[in-house]
């Protein structure tokens, strides 16, 4: 029986996805697992996994289509099936903003039926379906709600009326959402826990983040990303001869909605502050030393950072219309550059963790990120965010904050300059951090207090070392 | 402010009303000489005499009828039955003849009567004087039936009920004839088709009439001791049925918990959860529950009796399953 199969819901916040390389051909067998898609979402480009073994009658979407979530993309059934019928269903229940090719109508036309009307957003997805990429949309293993039973991402979602009416209201997709009633059923708890929660980070984008956008910088280092150096190579940016526009990607387009809502809703005032890093300075050089690790100074304000949120646990928080909700772990969203934008990968339970551990996770989440392999899952759930520009030689500046989280540590370089010791004008190395807050949870003492702490920490470095 | 006993409550109004309407009688078993099988009607024989409080034999199909017969011509009857058990000999008389006239006379005559007296089971009664027969009535178009929880409601109901020029159907409880509760001083009435919040509630609203408005209440309060905050919700008449109270309180919290002592088939508790469905469908978190006794004939023995019936324990479980806690 052949079956349409629908663009899936790969990230909490995905609302279209752009079709970007089919790997399967029409006619092509597939097996349970096989990758018969690469799919952009607004965070990553994932592989979209067959369900079911069958074979790829026909795929209804061209390459670089952008799909609304649910909508129909390929018809999956047994060799030599008629495909007609589905076909025109498929045409009745394309989504809102019908699939379009990417990348300013350029690329090749879609097929005649990806050009259908529009019309209502696809209904719910018939049973059989190809599985979103791994823990898509499972809830943050770090969390300990209850287990869900049932997570349905697509086809028929179980749940209360109430439940639905809420997460209409509260803009919360309902199938992202895990149900813990009765054989999964969504129930309003779960829509107002799903609306609470710390929504997929994308973005806290530094304000003064450079970015010399354009098709040609593809080359362009991460300048965010601890640990390379690279000078940036403004030279590589060719002026264009003429005005041209840069189609928006859809994580161009999440980031911008994202901060331009934190920007405008959260009350933000910020706190600056200078580190003496001699001592951080000598600590990470003598760790290197002894340990032959690769310590970097983003590392050690990770790990200050944590400590410093443990001790001010007031400010580990989120507002929420229910009330603040202050986290019982520490997870700190890492601001990383990509060629495309910025991600957040979130380091968890930091303050658990040596600065070795830490070191090697920032490391392998900010290669990851640069290669677009994060996950979901490895992007949401942050309490705090971090973003460094130190290496940028950027001497300080103030980051948006990283929603629904209430604040923001932003790192500047740390520099040589004369300051005065004893009395005696002498060569020291300061560092600017500046703490950007969400006044509705954290008022100025509190915030004031934690940096103090940080700072504190960062100045005798050993701390850092339990 | 005055503190009375429901029958007390029963009787005042009975009296009151009577007082201002010579055309007001109590007839029933026992209701003179021995001043009411609960002593509902104590002292009422001397005050308004034999004429206006008249003892009946064992003939209750006789009595409802004579009773109907008289507000036909323009008298208001109360007719007390024992208990509501006994009302099944003239249930004819109540549903054929009672509810009907009114539509079939084609407005001509009024049938302006209460019938009342004890409804529920009490205690080992046996099966067949263990019922709660509110569905059977609330059943038919024509007649209102009003279960009251509390003296001050009942007070107030019933002379509202003696004013109607409907034939009603008032259900009190002999266990709760002895109940105390507060009644304001002076002249009040309480319309009928108006329900009550008994206790505010935000998580999930529990309704319950006549004497199941205790078990709710005692629910609501052990649940308020692990947090959950439970509406009662007393309907205080069944029929009619005060639909935009119950909907606006499910609105509210999302969640119903009906408490019936009646069995569940086709009780009263059916069509109160058939009319939030309707609704309230997109404010439901869950599906309405019930509690019910248990859909059999009362047992005779103390510990299996009170097994079968509806109590606060098994309400609080069915509080918590609709909350998803349980």
């Amino acid at each position: 029986m052949a079956q349409l199969v629908d663009m899936p819901k790969l990230s909490d916040t995905m609302k279209e996805g752009v079709l970007r390389k089919w790997t399967k051909q029409e006619g092509d067998s597939i097996e349970p697992g096989d990758v018969i898609a690469e799919v952009e979402t607004d965070k990553a480009t994932m592989d979209f996994e067959a369900f079911d073994s069958g074979v790829l009658l026909k795929r209804l979407v061209a390459d670089g289509a952008t799909v609304p979530v649910g909508a129909p993309i390929a018809i999956f059934g047994e060799a030599g099936e008629d495909t007609s019928a589905l076909e025109a269903e498929a045409q009745g229940r394309k989504g809102g903003a019908a699939a379009k090719p990417a990348g300013n109508g350029a690329s090749k036309a879609p097929p005649a039926s990806a050009q259908a009307p529009t019309a209502a957003p696809a209904p719910a997805a018939p049973a059989v379906q190809p599985k979103p990429a791994p823990a898509a949309t499972a809830p943050r293993a770090s969390e300990a709600a209850p287990a869900p039973k049932a997570a349905p991402t697509q086809g028929r979602v179980l749940a209360s009326p109430l439940a639905r009416r809420l997460a209409d209201e509260l803009g919360v997709d309902i199938r992202a959402v895990s149900g813990t009633g009765p054989g999964g059923r969504v129930v309003e708890r779960d829509v107002r826990a799903a609306a609470a929660a710390p929504a997929p980070a994308a973005a806290p984008a530094p304000a003064a983040a450079p970015a010399p956008s354009g098709p040609a910088d593809a080359n362009l280092p991460n300048p965010l990303v601890p640990e390379r150096r690279t000078a940036p190579r403004p030279e590589a940016a060719v002026a264009p001869s003429e005005d041209t526009v840069i189609p928006l990607t859809l994580m161009r387009k999440t980031i911008a909605r994202r901060l331009l809502e934190s920007k405008t809703q959260i009350p933000h005032f910020y706190l600056t502050a200078d580190v003496d890093m001699d001592a951080a300075m000598g600590f990470r050089q003598q760790v290197s030393e002894v340990h032959g690790a690769k310590l970097s100074v983003n590392d050690l304000i990770l790990k200050a950072v944590a400590l410093g949120l443990k001790r001010n646990p007031e400010c580990n928080a989120s507002w929420t219309d229910e009330g603040i909700v202050r986290y019982a772990r520490i997870d700190i969203s890492m601001a990383v550059a990509i060629d495309e934008g910025l991600l957040t990968p979130v380091l968890r339970n930091v303050d658990k963790k040596t600065l070795g551990q830490i070191a090697e996770e920032a490391r392998a989440l900010a290669t990851k990120a640069r290669d677009r392999k994060l996950r979901p899952e490895e992007m949401t759930g942050g309490t705090f965010s971090v973003s460094n520009l130190g290496m940028m030689g950027i001497r300080d500046f103030s980051a948006i904050i990283n929603p629904p989280e209430s604040a923001i540590l932003a790192v500047g370089t740390v520099r040589k300059e004369p300051v005065v010791k004893d009395d005696k004008i002498v060569i020291g190395q300061r560092m600017a951090l500046t703490l950007s807050c969400d006044h509705r949870v954290i008022d100025g003492a509190l915030g004031a207090k934690l940096l103090q702490t940080i700072v504190g920490i960062l100045e005798r470095p050993m701390t850092l070392a339990f | 402010m005055r503190t009375v006993q429901f029958r007390e409550a029963v009787r005042e109004a009975m009296s009151e009303e009577m007082e201002r309407d010579e055309s007001i009688f109590l007839m029933g078993e026992e209701v003179g000489f021995y001043n009411g099988a609960y002593k509902v009607s104590q002292g009422m024989l001397e005050k308004f005499g034999e004429r206006r409080v008249i003892d009946s034999p064992i003939t209750e199909c006789g009595f409802a009828g004579l009773g109907i017969g008289a507000a036909m011509v323009g008298l208001r009857p109360i007719i007390e039955f024992m208990t509501w058990n006994f009302s099944m000999v003239a249930y004819d008389q109540l549903i054929n003849h009672a509810a009907k006239t009114f539509q079939m006379s084609g407005g001509q005559i009024n049938v302006p009567i209460v019938f009342r007296g004890p409804n529920g089971p009490a205690n080992q009664l046996g099966a067949q004087h263990s019922q709660a027969t509110e569905s059977l009535f609330t059943h038919v178009p024509g007649l209102k039936v009003i279960a009251p929880g509390t003296p001050k409601d009942a007070k107030g109901l019933l002379k509202s009920a003696i004013r109607d020029n409907n034939p009603i159907c008032f259900m009190e409880s002999e266990v709760m004839y002895g109940d105390t509760g507060e009644i304001p001083d002076g002249e009040y009435t309480i319309p009928i088709g108006v329900g009550d919040i008994k206790r505010e509630g935000s998580d999930c609203t529990i309704i319950a009439w006549s004497k199941m408005v205790k078990v709710a209440l005692q629910t609501a309060e052990a649940l308020a001791a692990e947090g959950i905050e439970a509406e009662v919700l007393d309907p205080r008449t069944l029929r009619p049925l005060d639909e935009d109270l119950i909907v606006q309180s499910v609105k509210k919290t999302g969640r119903c918990v009906i408490i019936e002592e009646a069995w569940p088939f086709n009780g009263v508790g059916s069509e109160i959860a058939y009319r939030i469905q309707s609704r309230c469908f997109d404010d439901l978190d869950h599906p309405v529950e019930r509690l019910n006794s248990l859909d059999v004939p009362a047992p005779y023995h103390r510990q299996i009796e009170m097994s079968i019936r509806p109590n606060a324990e098994k309400a609080a479980k069915l509080v918590k399953k609709v909350l998803y806690l349980e």
